[in-house]
């Protein structure tokens, strides 16, 4: 059982890169925009997160400023993604896959670029976070994992599927991303629905990436793994079917999967080949194209994508 | 009539390019009244109403509420003076709820809570007597379930002012009176309605005062106790209009295609074919008459085979070895191999017909790219094809190498019917081929249609001005809501004969009797 | 008419207006002037950065990407590379459907084409290896691929989600393979000493040759036989294809069968080639590039050419700008992003024209400015 609960509480920590990077496009997805650029925005993220702890460094400021600043320059990082994003594809009517496509390679790169120059001494900052960690862990224990932004993802998971599910502007917002021309008519104003939507996502996607480096690793190395997390994030919207509250569910789901290879053996008592590893890293892609499939056949509505996910709205002239 | 004005539109008109879809229309409405719009398809009825709606905004003219000139640049404006419009159709978002729906995009102060917006509009609801769950979501809804969200929603926003847009086109007739009795009480409510309609026996059982229109020009408002059908009918279509199309009379006819017992549903299982029968014959052009969406559209593409009816027969009598096709449940390439020769002008030119995105040569391709075994086309027939019907139709155009859309609607069109035509069909049908052609045009269409019928060709014409039916066809065959009322000898009917069967929601007393008639 | 007496009142000040047409001078013009002010910034970035000067900084783009005959050769082996997929992408784009799995159909291409030289390298003759190989990568290619357009075709399943979730399984399958491959565990696959492709003139002109061969082909393709005539109308008009008789579904399977194959041809050249071996970055983000470059080039695989050089120049050239600053090898990436932005940006104006207000009058010159 405790080898099960070691297993649970790597998986959870993990699990939430996931969920900010899931909860950040399902809000985007929700207003039409299929956002391809969200492994590009949380590896920003990250990297505006640490640029901002490489300019702190030094200074005499409490941790537990450095650590709301630095989440506030990710999530200021994210939303400038968006709003690139949101420009190109709200106003400008580029085609999202494409425009998606262009800001992954773009964020990856810019990532890489800034993280090499930063002074790995900042990044001592890194382990002063140690103090906002779950409040009776040493580090001997997987509790060790479990940083305060792991709660953050969960509540920001629980505000976006109540703010979605129970109030007015949730409720607009899907309109906007099921069918704008209606949502237009009543006088909902579209654009702005999509570039706030975009915005406010791509800055929580942004999150994963600090949360990713900073909290769960604790490495500056961490930030070449985040684009592979990213795309995991992007099935997982998939997975939860555009549902912020099953995404918490899903992510720790996913982060079990991934960390499969090196807990099951085990955990189960059984020696796996070498070569399974990489089959149960697989697996989340194959579960997500499953519950693809399944959805599509179903045809139950609330399960379908966005209705108007991936069409340019253009009203026409009256 | 002593009941204050509601509102008031002065020498209104409004205009598209050139065309003019309304010119100087006055219309009063008072509070707690019901006044029908009458007039035929394009007469500018829903472009009148959808300026009070906020969905247009007029050239000319002045909109005046309770006395107080007005500005309704949107439907919020409109809906900030008490009008709501119900259209026909519904701006609906499938995946909510009835009450979602309602709600989406009212301003409030208050706290949203979907269960406070339930109750309300339960309370709405059974004010008028409407039957609705407020909780059901709209993609599991009948039509008249939607219609009923859409006024309510219109409701719920505290109009006073109700516009609706042909309600009764997706109702039955149970329904429709249903929907009438609801109509009656909103009146008592004190409450104005415009109904928009063309259906003479709804005007007359509905409303209180008629306003016609005709060609974009307000004919008249009457008192609805103080006239009747035929006189509406005739202030409805005007007086005839001599055209002077060339009728040969026809030769050698022969039944071509016989439909027997046709019927159809849409998605949502509503009938939009209810036992159509009808036979078409060679060396005739059939004209086929109705309102808008009676069902043309399904007859033509469920003999095309694009769509598959659920009852009845497509026969075909094959002229070249006397052999008969049953042609329901084929698609189009297992029509043609059977040795059919049939084409097909659809309604939507660019998003049917032709690909607008494609240059001539290109569409003229699409009916025959498959000849031949080799893996590539051939694009030298076509073209020659292309230059054809450029010279021959006189199709205005850079080249052969330029993309359909750009051409003008009646040279889009000519090239269209040209292929069609290239086709030596010997079936041909064509839905509202003349739609938006200028007069040179449309008469180039109508002496290609007629020199087709001289070839021994069955003609089948969907059309809408009633003036050219007449005296283009040799027969015409009039729908309304899915069934045939009457099939009339295109000789010696009149344009009130058709208008009045046109708007006939039942069957004709004996349809049988009307066919022998017609024959 | 044209001004009704209050129409001043919340008017917009413009409105966007769809292009009819625009002359092939004038859109070109504003590509190169959004190109231009990409390269600006770029340039304007690498000062804030690295201290070069502008001039600096375009200079050893240029001399970075054809400055030698070796960088000529490598700029062109990479466009060559990059078109292949291009090309491969195409007919799905045409169809309007959004096939981005080619980085997976290519990289199970790659995968099959070394497991046969593996399995059956020493035991046959290279020639015929390789046309197992080749056959294999093209078959593996066509499989990854059809299965979205299986599932499109009947349940219309969303194929951009499906084709990216399939790029990973083929990831991992490389992965799988390679554990199996390295008895070592080291997971990293040494050159294959069999199933190369023959050197030809040089060692990357094959290479090159194919796919210029391969891009006239797939234009032939695409304008010239029924199957392309066939792709453009479903991509046109679904309701155009149904009103003439043509499956959609039948052609949405064939082409993405198609495609996939092409995608494992290139999947061959990479490991035929150049790398004789794989990695689960063998393709290294190309598919997701390649679909860009289609883009760019309007689905045209002639003009595909010169797209592909262009990201190609671009990456090469400002790889030599970090070597030569000693910055970060990611910066090619940056700059390839932001002309991207630039480039896609700019679309919108010359598929749409701004119409202002006050020039109703003479909407027809319509300045589509920045």
């Amino acid at each position: 059982m405790n080898m099960f609960l070691d297993y649970l509480l790597t998986a959870i920590p993990l699990g939430m890169t996931f969920l900010f990077g899931c909860t950040g496009e399902i809000l985007t997805e929700k207003s039409g925009h299929l956002n391809l650029g969200i492994p590009g925005i949380m590896c920003m993220g990250g990297a505006c997160g640490c640029l901002a702890l490489h300019v702190m460094y030094g200074s005499a400021l409490p941790p537990f400023l450095i650590l709301i600043l630095a989440v506030l320059a990710a999530f200021a990082g994210g939303v400038l993604m968006g709003m690139i994003y949101s420009f190109l594809t709200v106003s400008l009517k580029a085609n999202q896959n494409v425009t998606g496509l262009a800001m992954t390679t773009f964020g990856v790169g810019t990532t890489k670029f800034i993280m090499s120059s930063l002074a790995t001494e900042a990044m001592s900052y890194l382990y002063a976070l140690d103090y906002f960690r779950f409040p009776f862990a040493d580090s001997s224990t997987s509790l060790k994992y479990c940083g305060v932004l792991m709660y953050v993802a969960i509540l920001i998971a629980l505000a976006a599927s109540f703010v979605l599910s129970r109030t007015k502007v949730g409720l607009h917002l899907r309109a906007v991303g099921e069918n704008p021309a209606t949502a237009d008519a009543v006088g909902i104003n579209v654009t702005l629905y999509k570039y706030v939507a975009t915005g406010i996502g791509s800055g929580i996607a942004a999150l994963g990436g600090l949360y990713y480096i900073m909290d769960y690793s604790g490495s500056y190395e961490a930030y070449k793994s985040i684009e592979a997390l990213g795309w995991l994030a992007v099935a997982l919207v998939i997975f939860t079917l555009w549902r912020p509250h099953i995404s918490i569910i899903g992510s720790i789901l996913f982060g079990m999967l991934y960390l499969a290879g090196s807990h099951l053996p085990t955990l189960l008592g059984i020696r796996l080949d070498m070569s399974a590893t990489p089959l149960l890293q697989m697996l989340p892609y194959v579960v997500t194209i499953v519950v693809l499939i399944v959805t599509s056949v179903s045809k139950k509505r609330e399960n379908q994508p966005p209705a108007a996910l991936g069409l340019p709205y253009f009203r026409e002239e009256r | 009539m002593n009941k204050p004005v509601a509102l008031e539109m002065k020498k209104v008109s409004k205009y598209f390019g050139t065309l003019a879809a309304n010119k100087d229309v006055d219309l009063t409405v008072y509070r707690g009244e019901i006044l029908a719009i009458l007039g035929e398809n394009g007469c500018g009825k829903t472009t009148l109403m959808n300026m009070i709606a906020g969905i247009y905004y007029p050239d000319h003219g002045t909109i005046a509420v309770d006395g107080q000139e007005v500005v309704i640049r949107s439907p919020k404006d409109a809906f900030r003076h008490g009008i709501g419009m119900i259209h026909q159709h519904f701006k609906l978002v499938d995946l909510f709820t009835a009450a979602e729906n309602i709600v989406l995009g009212v301003d409030s102060e208050e706290k949203f809570n979907i269960r406070d917006v339930n109750r309300r509009v339960q309370e709405i609801a059974d004010k008028y007597g409407f039957r609705i769950d407020p909780k059901k979501k709209i993609y599991e809804m009948s039509v008249s379930e939607k219609q009923t969200v859409e006024i309510l929603k219109v409701l719920y926003r505290g109009a006073d002012i109700l516009i609706l847009d042909e309600p009764s086109a997706v109702l039955t007739p149970q329904e429709t009176d249903k929907l009438f009795d609801i109509l009656r009480r909103m009146r008592a409510d004190g409450k104005s309605i415009l109904i928009i309609t063309h259906k003479l026996h709804e005007v007359l059982s509905i409303s209180d005062r008629v306003a016609v229109l005709r060609k974009g020009e307000h004919v008249a408002t009457v008192e609805t106790a103080q006239t009747n059908e035929s006189q509406l009918t005739e202030m409805m279509v005007g007086k005839k209009v001599e055209l002077n199309i060339d009728r040969p009379e026809p030769k050698n006819v022969t039944d071509r295609l016989e439909i027997k017992h046709l019927s159809m549903t849409d998605a949502e299982g509503v009938k939009i074919l209810d036992d159509v029968s009808f036979t078409a014959r060679s060396g005739e052009i059939l004209g086929i008459a109705g309102i808008a969406g009676s069902g043309q559209k399904e007859l033509l593409e469920s003999i095309a085979g694009l769509c598959h009816p659920i009852e009845g027969e497509i026969l075909y009598h094959n002229p070249k070895n006397d052999t008969t096709e049953n042609l329901r449940d084929k698609d189009p390439v297992a029509i043609r191999e059977l040795g059919v020769r049939l084409s097909f002008v659809p309604e939507d030119r660019l998003g049917m017909g032709l690909v607008g995105n494609m240059d001539l040569v290109d569409n003229m391709m699409l009916r025959s790219y498959r000849k031949g075994h080799s893996m590539f086309v051939d694009r030298k027939k076509p073209g020659d094809l292309a230059k054809k019907i450029v010279e021959e139709l006189e199709v205005s155009t850079p080249s052969t190498h330029t993309p359909v859309r750009r051409l003008s609607g009646g040279n889009v069109q000519k090239v269209l019917v040209g292929r069609e035509i290239a086709a030596a069909p010997t079936v041909l049908m064509a839905a509202y081929p003349v739609r938006g052609l200028d007069i040179n045009s449309s008469y180039t269409i109508y002496g290609l249609l007629t020199k087709q019928k001289e070839q021994g060709v069955s003609v089948i014409f969907v059309g809408e001005d009633l003036d050219v039916l007449v005296e283009l066809c040799d027969r015409i065959l009039v729908i309304c809501g899915g069934r045939v009322t009457g099939i009339l000898d295109g000789r010696k009917t009149t344009k009130e004969e058709i208008g009045l069967l046109m708007t006939k929601a039942e069957r004709a007393d004996a349809p049988e009797l009307t066919e022998k008639e017609g024959n | 008419m044209k001004k009704p007496n209050n129409t001043s009142l919340h008017e917009p000040a413009f409105h966007i207006v769809k292009r009819d047409t625009i002359p092939l001078g004038k859109a070109m013009l504003i590509r190169v002037a959004a190109v231009a002010a990409a390269l600006l910034l770029c340039s304007v970035l690498s000062v804030l950065l690295i201290n070069a000067n502008p001039f600096e900084f375009i200079e050893t783009l240029i001399d970075g990407a054809v400055g030698s005959a070796r960088r000529l050769w490598k700029l062109a082996k990479d466009s060559a590379v990059l078109l292949c997929i291009s090309l491969a992408v195409t007919p799905a784009f045409r169809m309007r459907f959004w096939n981005i799995g080619a980085e997976g159909q290519t990289l199970i291409g790659a995968l099959a084409a070394v497991a046969v030289a593996f399995y059956l390298g020493g035991s046959l003759p290279n020639t015929v290896l390789l046309v197992l190989m080749l056959l294999a990568a093209v078959l593996a290619g066509a499989v990854w691929g059809c299965i979205p357009a299986i599932f499109k075709a009947l349940w219309k399943t969303n194929e951009t989600l499906f084709t990216l979730m399939m790029n990973y399984v083929a990831t991992g399958l490389v992965s799988f393979f390679l554990v199996i491959w390295t008895p070592s565990g080291s997971s990293v696959l040494g050159a294959l000493s069999v199933g190369h492709l023959p050197i030809v003139f040089h060692e990357y002109f094959l290479l090159i040759a194919i796919t210029l061969i391969l891009t006239f082909v797939v234009h032939i393709y695409l304008s010239r036989t029924k199957q392309g005539y066939e792709i453009s109308v479903v991509g046109e008009s679904e309701n155009t294809a149904r009103y003439i008789g043509i499956g959609v579904g039948k052609v949405i399977i064939r082409t993405m069968i198609v495609s996939g194959a092409i995608c494992g041809l290139a999947g061959f050249l990479i490991v035929g080639a150049l790398d004789h071996s794989i990695t689960t970055t063998t393709v290294g983000g190309l598919g997701f590039t390649a679909i860009m470059a289609s883009w760019l080039a309007k689905f045209n695989p002639i003009v595909m050419i010169g797209s592909s050089a262009f990201i190609t120049f671009l990456d090469q050239g400002s790889a030599q700008i970090s070597t030569n600053f000693n910055i970060d090898s990611s910066f090619p990436d940056m700059v390839v992003g932001i002309v991207l932005f630039f480039i896609i940006g700019c679309e919108f104006f010359i598929s749409y024209r701004l119409k202002f207000r006050d020039s109703d009058q003479n909407a027809k010159k319509g300045g589509a400015g920045k």
